[in-house]
């Protein structure tokens, strides 16, 4: 095995070279002949009737080709939703249009109401101001608490209420459940918000559409972290194109962490626009369009409750949360605090009783989907802050009443009251690695420290588990997915031994053309150099999911093994052919394939170059060639999971926090490429350390966003965070996947919110004041105001 | 339109530019550079940071006319002569400073930057430096550790031990 | 961005002939203009940078008296306005690196952002803003937020500061834009103290004359110990409400004090 390339090593990534030299190709640094460009005139008001929509003052500005309104799209279908929910009553969600431009009512800020496309941006952006536009503005619905009154005004008057479902999980259980709550000797209650978060890739999204007449081909380029899924839903659902005729290709991506999954309208556009101009066309956003069009996070409201034993043992847990959907529903919005949420409520414990209700709401807010962790923050961010409140009011220390109530690692395969089947983990062993890495023994001394500069010192804890590798298609298939969550992947091994792998799975920023190289060259014995990975194009690739949920070595990962084995069983039969000797006592080893216990043995390169050349070759048994194609569906959810500690000093004459160190003790099973796992690690807990202490997206009460930009909208920046501590050295490998790996993208998000805040409330309360709780961010202001009582 | 002559990554160039061309719209788009990229309409992502006449700047808040005659470089001139990645960018691949890359050329024109004005700067004061660049990605961690590493290796170098 | 005409003109007296033009704006190191503008907030029928003038730039000690051109970069004072630490460590701290590269105390003092640290330092300095045509008294000079003396078409050319026997900078950044969510500069001459505060009022930067009465008899931090800003005219936004501003200026006060150099 080449050790430097193989599994385990922590090999340099192969894609730093172009990036680090200005050579990445992102969508907006491509440019076809002939293009032109499109301005979006959007929406500035968040709920209204549009009673005016003039543009032909605008079409005879410069340069402009066309402006296109609703009436344009009349044919064409809404862009679609991906995912079905079933209500508690067994009725399904409520599932109104989204049309690729306003149909009569504007119902979000940033809601596109016309397109205009012109010679050049400036001159479309300058025909946009020539349309007239009126609005008759109705009440915006922003509230969620206040979107379910019979009074509110309703975001889709045809849906006849902004309650999209109403669920409940398990609903079987609710009565069981509430039957412990009562009879609970403590039952520990705790109200929340789960803040709205804007996902801020770096990249803002483009896209760039292109149609070839001459035999009827459209192909879009764009930012996508799945460009198979694009090609289905918006040929399938939206504009009609069956896939043949379709190309989407997604050249390098610049971050996504979930907003690049959904296919947006803005695709759907350029695709239209450069089939009716015979033009291709551009749009790329600017960071202000991006607060006010892609899809947001989180933006949960919850009640949760938690009753224990008088030694602290969980006898059940209910939550009831309200889910934003924002105005529409986004490509996987209706599962994210459904399946991806409600699943999860058991965290890592052996809680008997749960029932999650989650009610979906409409609201004249952009559209709220996955964000890197999707659902499984907002569960463990309930379940280890109501345990921490516990901790503090039963009287027991935050790290013993865990470990009181952990799954055994003698239950595994644990089966939770919440429908998923742990495989494996070992949760006492992780919080041993978080306590020693955080050197917890030495806080108290370190408080002291604080304490003589009239400081607070805080060390907070938390635990969590995701399910991740999504997903298994009969399972998600069951619960109302739309599509199967298998991966492809295509391994061509070429004449000379060279490598191709085509994987549905598209990095942007994780590293697959490192790590999936590492994983062929590993099974072949061959150079990681000689293996190149190629994603990102519907026609080259067969087919694919794409990357989200930790999902592209678990489940990528895994096609391309099942593949790399039929390449090796067919490889073995060439070589028992090449040497006279039966396939069966053909051993293949380091690139070299032998038979046993002879000193007989051919090279790879004997073997790729005898399928393409078969003189000698079994043309009988065996077609001439190299190449396997795999499809693999899992066979269950993995459970990556995780013990953190958080240190942090509060200055209680400003309310300022300062991070000063973060522990994160993480098993994610086999690891293929140590230095890659580690940098995901850290950057989920950037992710949720931004959520906990900086990050809101906020808006009034007209519906108007109030941090629409990075003057308001926080991001954590290099002096906000410290340096982290993470370990992997926990590791109880996957029993499913042929890997053993979990996943590892979104750890970091999930487990730090809580942590952070833990830590927050350990520091106040150690000065004194008794505070409960403090919603996300912690920002300066509302500690202050939490510590004074006053107002934020 | 003015016409504007800048030397770029050593190279000299003239085009013709609108008076509201930004410096990095004529990179990106006149002269199709594009490694330097654009994060944010508010100057604050630093996504777009070049180097014009030594020093940092913002290529997405300067107008290309008012540097009329300057000397830029870009993250396409930073390799070495032979095209082998330069000390900072090479210290970046080592040390897993990047990931999806978007960033990343702001990050190291930042860096060649700080390591010019402080050649041996602490975690703090590269943390502090950084307070312009954007990383969505790493969570700063190796982005520290990258200029770290840069700085102990220019360090190294005879020609600065001198 | 709307188009304009762009103008670089090498003197002074060039620039001011440029601007006579109503519609015509000065571009300074644009870091807040050019935003601005690619908002489409602006619409100027030329812009007049004033980067090209060799005499607006510099630093330099005047008598008792730091005397900083209009085109000075944040970057420079940092680096050159040794004289007048407190200045230097403000300047230091304005945005970003490549943000102080570009950014001018011209640019900063004209566009009077309610949040912007010069107007702090330039109105508890007590400094002169010289412009083309006069010279103005900071106390003349900030008339609100986004708001000066300045006429159409004038131009700050230099802002002489005297050098205080001691002053302190403290900046409470807003999370967000690292502008300052509130920022106190005191400075203490032989004669008085003056403490001037940026980000707090909707009325701009101001004076605080309880905390400079308060000092003016015994400078430390005791003497402002329990003496509270008013809430009532301070910004309230996502980031603070009034009544936090109000507690932040008297924290603030009191560190400047105790750190004041």
């Amino acid at each position: 095995m080449p050790k430097d390339s193989g599994i385990g090593a922590p090999t340099k990534r192969r894609e730093d070279v172009r990036f680090l030299t200005g050579k990445g190709r992102y969508t907006d640094d491509l440019n076809r002949p002939g293009q032109a460009y499109v301005h979006f005139l959007r929406s500035d008001v968040a709920h209204g009737r549009i009673t005016k929509l003039d543009t032909s003052a605008a079409e005879g500005m410069p340069g402009v080709l066309k402006v296109f309104t609703a009436a344009d799209f009349a044919a064409v279908g809404g862009v679609p939703c991906g995912w079905l929910v079933t209500d508690r009553f067994g009725q399904p969600m409520k599932e109104p249009k989204h049309p690729v431009l306003a149909e009569g009512k504007v119902r979000h800020v940033g809601d596109p109401v016309a397109a205009v496309v012109a010679e050049t941006l400036a001159q479309a952006r300058d025909a946009a101001e020539a349309i007239e536009l009126d609005i008759e503005e109705l009440p915006a619905v922003v509230d969620m608490r206040l979107a379910l009154d019979t009074e509110s005004a309703l975001v889709h008057d045809d849906a006849g209420t902004n309650l999209c479902f109403d669920w409940g999980f398990i609903e079987d259980n609710a009565a069981a459940v509430d039957a412990a709550i009562k009879a609970a000797p403590h039952v520990v209650t705790l109200d929340l918000v789960n803040n709205r978060l804007v996902p801020n890739a770096m990249e803002p999204r483009a896209a760039l559409g292109e149609y070839d007449a001459a035999d009827d081909q459209h192909t879009l380029y764009t930012t996508s972290q799945n460009p198979h899924v694009i090609r289905l839903l918006m040929g399938a659902f939206v504009l009609g194109i069956p896939e043949q005729r379709l190309r989407v290709v997604a050249p390098d991506v610049g971050g996504g962490f979930g907003s690049k999954i959904y296919h947006y309208a803005e695709e759907a556009f350029v695709t239209f626009a450069a089939k009716a101009l015979g033009r291709p066309v551009k749009w790329t956003c600017t960071r202000s369009e991006a607060f006010i069009s892609d899809a947001h996070g989180r933006d949960h409201v919850t009640k949760i409750e938690l009753a224990l034993d008088n030694d602290g043992r969980f006898l059940a847990l209910r939550t009831d949360t309200l889910a934003n959907m924002g105005a529409y529903l986004s490509t996987f919005a209706p599962c994210i605090p459904t399946y991806l949420h409600g699943t999860l409520m058991a965290g890592n414990y052996a809680t008997p009783l749960i029932y999650v209700r989650v009610r979906a709401v409409f609201t004249n807010t952009v559209a709220v989907d996955a964000y890197r962790g999707a659902g499984r923050p907002e569960a463990t961010y309930q379940i280890e802050r109501v345990i921490d409140k516990a901790a503090r009011e039963l009287g027991i220390d935050p790290v013993e009443i865990r470990r009181r109530n952990f799954i055994k690692p003698d239950q595994f395969p644990y089966q939770t009251p919440v429908a998923v089947l742990y495989d494996t983990g070992n949760y006492h062993d992780l919080m041993d690695v978080m306590e020693r890495i955080s050197d917890r023994a030495g806080f108290p001394a370190r408080r002291k420290e604080s304490e003589a500069r009239g400081k607070l010192r805080g060390f907070g804890v938390a635990a969590y588990i995701e399910a991740c590798g999504i997903a298994p298609s009969s399972l998600v298939g069951a619960l109302g997915a739309r599509a199967g969550l298998y991966e492809s992947a295509t391994v061509r091994v070429n004449p000379t031994g060279g490598v191709s792998v085509f994987t549905g799975s598209h990095s942007h920023g994780q590293g697959h053309e490192t790590t999936f190289a590492q994983v062929v060259s590993d099974m072949l014995g061959i150079d990681a150099a000689q293996v190149d990975i190629v994603h990102g194009d519907t026609a080259r690739v067969p087919f694919g999911m794409g990357t989200y949920g930790s999902r592209s070595l678990a489940v990528g990962g895994s096609a391309i093994v099942k593949s790399v084995e039929k390449i090796v069983a067919k490889a073995k039969k060439i070589a028992a052919h090449l040497m006279e000797a039966s396939p069966t006592d053909i051993e293949f080893k380091d690139g070299r394939f032998s038979v046993a216990g002879t000193d007989k043995s051919v090279a790879w390169t004997d073997v790729t170059l005898a399928a393409y050349v078969p003189h000698k070759y079994p043309i009988e048994e065996l077609e001439p060639g190299l190449e396997e194609t795999s499809f693999y569906d899992p066979a269950n959810f993995t459970y990556p999971a995780g013990a953190y500690a958080c240190e942090v000093e509060v200055d209680p004459e400003t309310g300022k926090v300062d991070v000063l160190a973060f522990a994160a003790a993480d098993d994610f099973g086999n690891v293929v490429n140590p230095t890659i796992v580690e940098g995901q690690v850290h950057g989920g807990l950037a992710q949720g350390i931004g959520q906990a202490l900086l990050e809101a997206c906020a808006y009034d009460e007209t519906g108007q966003i109030r941090s629409g930009s990075y003057m308001d909208y926080a991001m954590p920046r290099a002096d906000d965070l410290p340096s982290y501590k993470v370990d992997n050295s926990c590791v109880t490998p996957c029993t499913h996947n042929p890997l053993g790996v979990k996943g590892c993208g979104e750890a970091g998000a999930i487990g730090s919110p809580p942590t952070f805040v833990n830590a927050v409330l350990d520091a106040l309360n150690s000065g004194g004041h008794e505070v409960a709780h403090i919603d996300m961010p912690l920002s300066p202001s509302r500690v202050w105001a939490a510590i004074n009582g006053g107002n934020a | 339109m003015p016409k504007v002559s800048l030397k770029v990554n050593g190279r000299a160039v003239s085009r013709d530019v609108e008076g509201r061309t930004l410096l990095v719209e004529l990179l990106r788009d006149g002269l199709g550079l594009t490694g330097t990229h654009v994060g944010c309409d508010t100057s604050q992502c630093g996504a777009c940071v070049v180097h014009v006449d030594g020093v940092a700047l913002k290529s997405c808040t300067v107008f290309a006319s008012d540097i009329d005659g300057a000397e830029v470089r870009t993250i396409e001139g930073m390799a070495n002569p032979d095209g082998s990645l330069g000390v900072i960018q090479a210290a970046f691949q080592d040390n897993h400073g990047l990931q999806c890359g978007f960033c990343t050329p702001g990050m190291v024109m930042s860096a060649a930057a700080l390591l010019t004005e402080n050649p041996n700067p602490s975690e703090a004061e590269i943390r502090a430096y950084l307070e312009g660049n954007i990383c969505r990605c790493t969570g700063y961690h190796n982005i520290v550790k990258s200029i770290q590493a840069a700085a102990a290796q220019m360090s190294a170098r005879p020609v600065a031990a001198e | 961005m709307y188009a304009f005409e762009f103008v670089k003109p090498a003197t002074i007296a060039e620039a001011v002939k440029a601007l006579a033009d109503e519609d015509a704006q000065a571009l300074g190191g644009g870091q807040t203009l050019i935003p601005t503008l690619k908002q489409r907030l602006a619409s100027p029928s030329a812009l007049v940078s004033l980067n090209g003038i060799a005499d607006l730039k510099g630093v330099a000690v005047e008598g008792r008296e730091l005397r900083i051109g209009g085109g000075t970069t944040h970057a420079t004072v940092a680096r050159e306005a040794r004289t007048y630490p407190a200045l230097a460590a403000l300047a230091g701290h304005i945005g970003d690196p490549a943000v102080r590269n570009r950014g001018t105390i011209g640019g900063s003092l004209a566009n009077n952002d309610p949040s912007a640290d010069y107007p702090a330092a330039a109105l508890a300095s007590g400094a002169t803003i010289v412009t083309n045509a006069r010279e103005i008294a900071a106390d003349d000079y900030f008339q609100g937020m986004f708001t000066t003396a300045l006429e159409p078409g004038e131009i700050i050319t230099a802002v002489r500061f005297p050098i205080p026997q001691k002053a302190n900078y403290q900046k409470f950044a807003q999370p967000a834009s690292r502008f300052a969510l509130v920022g106190v500069f005191v400075a203490k001459f032989a004669d008085g103290v003056r403490v001037a505060v940026t980000g707090a009022s909707e009325s701009g930067v101001f004076r605080w004359s309880e905390a400079e009465a308060a000092l003016g008899g015994n400078f430390s931090a005791d003497a402002v110990k329990g003496l509270k800003a008013d809430a009532d005219g301070m910004i309230g936004d996502l980031h603070g409400t009034p009544e936090y501003r109000a507690h932040l200026i008297g924290v603030l006060t009191a560190r400047a004090v105790a750190a004041a150099a």
